[in-house]
């Protein structure tokens, strides 16, 4: 996994609540291996009914065609636990979300992705949000995972909280299954323990065996 | 000390403490799916490692296939579905076991993990979906996970965690005729809101819970994840003990005795401490129908459209947006509007007890014109069942289409979708802008409404159909 350090360009204001992963990521539409995630990307909601672009949404802005930060609401992520939805933001260059409040499963393909999921206090998140519309793309805002802040084009400085294990954890770019397999003397033991104390849950099919 | 029935899971499958503080847990059975298995597959090959318990890990191929009879690998449009011969692929070369799409056992994952008797109480699950919660049902703790969580469970057998607060939803008093699990969840869903429960696993509690029968209750669990928690359950019961009894991976004979004996303990303390309570009361609770585009956006099928002058100014752009999107104007009555499809299916409302239902208010009655209506078994077993029971028959004398298990219309990825501006209504778990297809409109319900729809052409309150009180 990348590491996370520190992250400058372009904010994309989505400030709605409740951004759920079929508009980030739809599935519906013959899923393949080799998928292009930049296209899935809010396909449904970048067309009109016509299927032509919607120059109105704002990732079809020319200014926002390569931007670092998404900023949205409250429950971003919510629905599904696909993680397209977060390779599609990925695809085009965003490596940090800003939001109100994260659905969890999505919380945890993000940090699990090396993209930093932000949440502000309510009064922050107030005045930022005001300052990523009002900026629209024109200015970089600086993301530093180390100091836990982000600076706004105007010099305005945002502390964030984050819980020490996730930054860690992103700053490092751990690769979560190397650290868990330094454990596996304890998962064998576990698996030792089990199969004698509660044999059916080590046994999926025990009752053919009879 | 004290401890809920979540604590008492997760401490029995708490392999270590990892060096970050997350605890690795251990997951007892592991079920993939077409959609994001391969891409984990590949991923473990190119990092030279293992799947640690392929006798642990099991393949289904439900969310892409077509529904139609006589299958193969192409989706409803005619396309080969690549992802299809990946996942054979992959589990074949690590020795996982495929419910193909012609086996006995096949069908949607998390219908099928219960009644063979994959899924016991007191075990741990994880799917790489968000309705894993679904076999919560029978008192096991299950995790929808993303596609890496998914590798690294393919190559530790553990999901790496910290243990969320933990909620308890007490629900009591007698539902109304035709109402069941899925308007109770939705019901909740009202209340608390599509993240009311995030950050928290959820225990169901209270003699509403109790009364359901075991299907229901993977009803209930399977929308835990639309309540913004990762994961529901119920604890284990004497019904629970009897559901599973005989099923046939399920403990047998001596092992049985002793496997019962230990869930016997699979309950919250009476004293145990939850992080956050809520309490609903389900009395005379009436069928429920979503008018909007998330799930919370529910009531009862007697409700009018809200009014967004009256809501929150901070919800009111979002409650205009709902509305334009269903075609509803604030006030009208739910019930009366046109519907053009209804699909009875998913692993929310496809287990036999949802058919029954849907069958006994398709007895006799056609489709009305101009509707097209699907029902799709959750798996092969419930095909199998329903048709010794002659329900096949009649849905289709009744005019509905008769489908082979699958995932099907619920995200439209095997190609079932409905058409712009057709109102749906939908045994399914979400009613997201587009997901059953580009402008297509769904209303969920239970399998009550959504056969009294289908038979009607309108949204009708089926106690008023079925000659019952209201």
């Amino acid at each position: 996994m990348e590491a996370f350090k520190t992250l400058c360009g372009v904010a994309v204001p989505l400030i709605e609540d409740d951004v759920n992963t079929d508009q980030i990521a739809p599935v519906g539409l013959g899923p393949k291996i080799n998928q292009d995630y930049a296209e899935l990307l809010f396909l449904r909601r970048r067309a009109r009914e016509d299927g032509t672009p919607d120059p109105d949404f704002v990732f079809n802005k020319p200014q926002f065609a390569r931007p670092a930060i998404l900023v949205s609401g409250r429950n971003f992520g919510c629905g599904s636990s696909r993680e397209s939805a977060v390779w599609a933001l990925m695809a085009v260059g965003i490596r940090c979300l800003v939001a109100r409040v994260f659905a969890d499963i999505y919380r945890e393909n993000c940090l699990q992705n090396g993209v930093l999921p932000v949440t502000l206090g309510d009064h922050d998140a107030d005045r930022f949000e005001s300052l990523v519309v009002a900026d629209n793309g024109r200015g970089a805002f600086v993301v530093d995972l180390e100091a836990q802040t982000i600076v706004a084009p105007n010099g305005e400085v945002f502390g964030f909280e984050i819980p020490p294990a996730d930054k860690q954890r992103l700053l490092l770019g751990l690769d979560d299954i190397g650290l868990t397999l330094t454990q596996a003397e304890q998962i064998a033991a576990y698996e030792a323990r089990v199969a004698i104390e509660s044999p059916w849950q080590q046994r999926a099919d025990i009752g053919k065996a009879g | 000390m004290a401890a809920t029935l979540i604590d008492k899971i997760w401490d029995a499958h708490a392999v270590a403490r990892r060096s970050d503080g997350r605890d690795l847990v251990y997951i007892d059975r592991h079920v993939l799916h077409e959609l994001h298995a391969p891409h984990a597959f590949k991923k473990l090959a190119d990092a030279g490692r293992p799947v640690r318990r392929p006798d642990l890990t099991f393949s289904a191929l439900d969310h892409t296939p077509r529904s139609a009879p006589g299958r193969d690998d192409r989706n409803a449009e005619g396309k080969v579905i690549e992802l299809l011969a990946a996942m054979r692929e992959g589990s074949h070369r690590n020795g996982v076991r495929v419910f193909d799409l012609n086996d006995a056992e096949h069908g949607i994952s998390h219908v099928v993990a219960p009644e063979i008797g994959m899924v016991l109480p007191g075990s741990t699950h994880a799917v790489p979906d968000s309705h894993a919660c679904t076999v919560g049902g029978l008192g096991a703790l299950a995790f929808g996970c993303g596609t890496t969580e998914l590798e690294h469970i393919l190559a530790t057998q553990c999901i790496a965690m910290q243990k969320p607060r933990r909620m308890r939803i007490r629900l009591e008093g007698q539902i109304g005729p035709w109402a069941a699990g899925k308007d109770i969840a939705l019901k909740i869903i009202s209340e608390i809101g599509v993240a009311g429960g995030r950050g928290h696993f959820i225990e169901f509690a209270g003699g509403a819970v109790r009364a359901l029968p075991i299907e229901g209750r993977l009803t209930l669990c399977n929308l835990a994840i639309e309540m913004g928690s990762r994961t529901g359950l119920v604890a284990p019961d004497d019904a629970t003990f009897q559901w599973i009894a005989g099923r046939p991976w399920a403990p047998q004979g001596a092992i049985w005795d002793r496997a019962r004996a230990k869930w016997q303990s699979l309950s919250s303390d009476a004293d145990a401490e939850f992080d956050t309570e809520v309490m609903i009361d389900c009395g005379a609770l009436e069928p429920q129908i979503t008018w909007g585009t998330d799930p919370a956006q529910a009531f009862g099928v007697s409700g009018r459209v809200p009014d967004p002058a009256n809501a929150p100014a901070d919800r009111r752009a979002a409650l205009i947006r709902a509305l334009t999107y269903m075609g509803l104007t604030p006030g009208q009555p739910i019930e009366g509007l046109d519907v053009h499809r209804v699909f009875i299916g998913s692993c929310t409302n496809a287990r036999l007890p949802d058919l029954e239902i849907a069958a006994e208010i398709a007895r006799g009655r056609k489709v009305a014109p101009g509707v097209r209506a699907l029902v799709v078994p959750g798996s092969a077993k419930v095909k199998r069942d329903a048709e010794a029971r002659g329900l096949d028959r009649v849905f289709r004398e009744a005019g509905f289409v008769w489908g082979e298990a699958a995932c099907s219309m619920c995200a439209g990825s095997n190609g079932d979708r409905g058409e712009r501006g057709e109102r749906i209504l939908s045994t399914t778990n979400r009613n997201f802008e587009n997901r059953q297809g580009a402008g297509a409109r769904t209303h969920l319900v239970g399998p009550a409404l959504a056969a009294a729809a289908a038979v009607t052409g309108k949204i009708t309150d089926v106690r008023k159909l079925m000659g019952g009180a209201v």
